[in-house]
């Protein structure tokens, strides 16, 4: 018997853990002489009741669905893939290379040639680390770590050697040529006459392909043959080696749709937002994923929810940052503390309520 | 009565979480006796006697020894009140000599020598007393699986143990090892020790103990005296109804072989040989089975026809021979499509996951099959889901919910959804390995009719079994293996347990006779 009803477990233990961040973080505001009110109304105001701040807010969403829907595929085979900032890098250079040197006559189709682009380079640089992992047993933790850094290495020669354009003192891609820029919520919303909605926020169409890879993973995942054999090797090895599955082969195949879906992040970043192919353009939205992955339980919906929850609070800790004395780095803190209660800490949550299902249980009989 | 009991429990109770582990059970065992404690997995005797050895701390009750009330908090007041345990799976250092082991955590000083002679002195003494010869320098890890329990109990001795307590202790053991430890176990009776056996084999209860308690689902069904009991009475007591402990079944007729070996070897990644040249054929209609104590081939045997070892050798399925070179990563689906089934030895570790719901694993290792498919790309999950619970209703399965998951059903349920699983694609040949380990006994009878049900429908079946009765009362025909090879085929009418137990300790064929 489960001991706690699922709802409990899905919607209350994240709620609850969000709520104990939430009072920390408070706590630390007001230790600098801010007024957690305010800046929570600040963060709202900022975000959710302007069309500009949901703008924003959707734009780093879009990251972390990409990353947390990646780092959730992996978590299904039990492989921790912590190189979604790299795998999103090498991503960011492949829509640089398919965006410059194929003329593309409409962004329609230099959408989806850039998605393959993202996604295939992103899938090569995480099959790398599963190779190793699958045939010669490096433990992937400790090589898509490290992939990072290798990707962080490439991306910084290719714009400072390869990409820049000559005469450039900007280490960064040529501007991608026009046909290849993706229509923004402003623009969208023009379409059916709402001029002033959105203004200059990044958010574009990439969104909807991210809430297009959410359907196509729980597809992936709960419907396919594939995804079966997906969760059969990560919930048991020796048993899915009973059932005829192959092991190297599942490890490869979940660790190249995870950095797929990592690389597709540059979409929205490269072609998407700046244009062009800049350096440390990710922000470290391959971490965040890992955090997306685990409050929202590794499932679709939930890494859709958690990564509309991390854009929040990126988003209103831009706003933060700018309207009040709350320094940049106690943001960064306030967001270490979510990921560390929705995440790390939710076992500690989890116990208690445990214990006290148990004794309404008792109380019961 | 004018004598204390040596030990005694009142209404112990203790509950893990919502589950009663144990329920208000009270023994008295006398000294110089030997009590058994019998039950099936799950019925509360390793809670029982984890409480009695300081592990676990009861919520209710009270523990007296000799007539004196004690607690038990923690093992160290387990040994000083002279209670000494002898695990199912022994606590020894591989490495270390016997008297390393013996005086590990009874060291008397910081240096070891005066220790270690003392603990000589004593070990010849205790071993003329109970004739308990054991050599004090053999390291563990050369010395027999009998010999190494003989070093659990001279460990327990050794800290001046009264009360004996063995957890399933013949588990491991060839039939002569088996009665050579009972031998030991009357020797410590006589001297005065009392003993408190744990086992689920109905035999031993009846060859060995003077008084029996029986356990089911946490409580004391009933204390007998074994003179006054059958192992029938006893198996009603444990499941809660009638079984029948025979398996009914025709004589076999076996038609074409459906499965041939021919010179199967195969060597571990450590480089050890664990299949010796194994030759033998499995024909339609009848049940071989094939005899041996636990880790002398049968699992890698299994292994390597189930499609996830590599080995050398032939192995034809019904005429066409299999693939043997690459099968490190596995061809089980290949072969299951070719016709083979295969019922694991541990259906919690291989033949199920255990966090999958009953409706996924009804498809585990089929899940690739058309007709669990809507097409390349879909599985028919709906279509899977209402299929399970016809299966689990044919099988048995309580309850019968497809969307419960795996670790909650009991060993029994478990062991069904996975017989329904291979079963119901009718096979042509069944590989089956400890068809009811940690299976409870009302599960045991169903699960051997299935067997059965199968061989009369003109299907092969191979057998794996470390239960000698099982082997017994299934097969038509018994091969024993013997560190990795076959050491002779006997028919099961004809043969007894004393000589497939030489067989199984390696003694050879010629020398058997």
């Amino acid at each position: 018997m489960d001991i706690m009803p699922r709802w409990v477990d899905i919607i209350i233990v994240p709620l609850l853990s969000l709520f104990l961040a939430a009072f920390l973080s408070a706590l630390l505001i007001i230790a600098i002489g801010e007024s957690p009110i305010a800046a929570l109304n600040l963060m709202i105001e900022g975000t959710l009741l302007r069309s500009a701040g949901w703008g924003y807010m959707l734009y780093y969403t879009t990251n972390f669905i990409f990353t947390g829907l990646a780092v959730s595929v992996a978590f299904h085979a039990a492989l921790f893939n912590i190189g979604g900032e790299g795998q999103a890098m090498i991503g960011g250079l492949g829509v640089a290379l398919v965006c410059l040197f194929i003329p593309w006559p409409h962004w329609t189709l230099a959408i989806v040639g850039a998605s393959v682009g993202a996604a295939l380079f992103g899938m090569i640089w995480a099959g790398l680390p599963a190779y190793l992992q699958a045939k010669r047993g490096s433990h992937i933790v400790i090589t898509t770590i490290m992939f990072n850094f290798i990707a962080a290495g490439v991306l910084n020669f290719f714009l400072v050697d390869v990409l820049k354009p000559k005469g450039s003192m900007d280490p960064a891609s040529a501007n991608f040529p026009s046909t290849t820029h993706l229509p923004t919520f402003q623009d969208l919303a023009s379409l059916f006459g709402f001029e002033k909605a959105f203004r200059s926020a990044p958010a574009n169409v990439s969104f909807f392909i991210a809430l297009l890879a959410c359907v196509a993973v729980w597809y992936l995942i709960w419907r396919s043959p594939l995804g079966y054999e997906i969760r059969a090797l990560g919930k048991s090895g020796p048993a899915a080696r009973y059932a005829g599955v192959r092991p190297v082969k599942i490890i490869m195949i979940a660790m190249m749709i995870s950095g797929a879906l990592c690389g597709m992040m540059a979409i929205n970043t490269t072609q998407g937002e700046s244009e062009r192919l800049i350096l440390n353009f990710t922000e470290g939205a391959g971490f965040i994923g890992i955090a997306v992955a685990l409050m929202g339980r590794s499932h679709p919906l939930g890494v859709l929810l958690a990564a509309l929850l991390f854009g929040f609070l990126y988003q209103g800790g831009a706003e933060l940052a700018l309207w009040t004395k709350i320094p940049r780095e106690l943001i960064v803190v306030i967001q270490a503390l979510v990921i560390l209660f929705t995440g790390a800490l939710s076992l500690m949550v989890r116990a208690p309520l445990e214990r006290f299902f148990m004794s309404l249980q008792k109380a019961k009989e | 009565m004018t004598k204390n009991p040596a030990i005694e429990l009142r209404q112990i109770s203790k509950s893990f979480g919502p589950v009663q582990a144990n329920k208000d059970i009270t023994i008295r065992v006398m000294p110089g006796t030997i009590h058994g404690i019998i039950g099936e997995n799950g019925a509360g005797k390793s809670t029982l006697m984890s409480i009695l050895y300081g592990f676990y701390k009861a919520d209710a009750g009270e523990i007296f020894v000799d007539g004196k009330k004690i607690s038990i908090p923690d093992s160290q007041a387990a040994i000083a009140a002279g209670i000494g345990m002898v695990f199912q799976h022994f606590k020894l250092v591989e490495n270390f000599s016997v008297l390393e082991n013996i005086i590990l955590g009874a060291e008397s000083g910081a240096l070891l020598s005066p220790s270690l002679s003392k603990a000589r002195a004593e070990l010849a003494a205790l071993a003329a007393e109970y004739e308990l010869n054991v050599d004090p320098d053999s390291i563990i890890e050369d010395i027999g699986v009998g010999m190494q329990q003989r070093v659990e109990i001279l460990k327990a001795l050794y800290r001046q143990a009264n009360i004996l307590i063995l957890d399933e202790p013949t588990g491991v053991l060839t039939p002569a090892e088996a009665d050579q430890l009972f031998r030991i176990l009357k020797r410590l009776r006589e001297e005065g020790k009392t003993i408190i056996l744990i086992t689920h084999k109905l035999r031993e209860i009846m060859d060995i103990t003077d008084t029996v308690s029986v356990m089911r689902q946490g409580e004391m069904t009933a204390t007998l005296r074994t003179d006054n009991t059958s192992p029938e009475d006893l198996a009603e007591l444990m499941v809660g109804r009638k079984v029948l402990l025979r398996v009914d079944k025709t004589p076999a007729k076996p038609t074409k072989p459906v499965l041939e070996i021919q010179n199967l070897s195969m060597v571990d990644d450590f480089g050890v040989q664990r299949l010796k040249n194994i030759n033998l054929t499995v024909k339609a209609g009848e049940i071989l089975g094939i005899a041996g104590v636990a880790g002398n081939g049968q699992s890698e045997l299994l292994q390597v026809l189930g499609g996830y070892s590599a080995a050398t050798g032939i192995i034809k399925l019904n005429g066409s021979e299999i693939d043997l070179s690459t099968s490190v990563s596995g061809d089980g689906q290949a072969r299951r499509a070719l016709g083979m089934a295969h019922v694991p030895e541990d259906r919690q570790r291989e033949g199920l996951i255990m966090d999958f719901m009953a409706w996924e694993n009804a498809v585990f290792g089929y899940h690739r099959e058309k007709s669990n498919q809507v097409n390349r790309f879909f599985m028919d999950n709906n279509a899977i889901r209402q299929e399970t619970e016809e299966k689990m209703k044919r099988f048995d399965v309580r309850p019968p919910n497809p969307k419960l998951t795996a670790k909650n059903f009991s060993g029994g349920n478990q062991q069904k959804i996975v017989l329904a699983r291979e079963i119901e694609r009718n096979p042509d040949l069944l590989l089956v390995g400890q068809p009811t380990r940690g299976v409870d006994i009302g599960a045991i009878e169903f699960i051997h009719q299935q067997i059965v049900a199968l061989r009369d429908q003109g299907k092969a079946i191979l057998l794996i079994s470390v239960e000698l009765d099982e082997i017994l009362s299934l097969s038509d025909r018994v091969l024993v293996m013997f560190d990795g090879a076959i050491m002779g085929e006997r028919n099961p009418a004809k043969t007894n347990e004393k000589e497939l137990g030489l067989l199984m300790a390696g003694v050879s064929e010629k020398a058997a006779q």
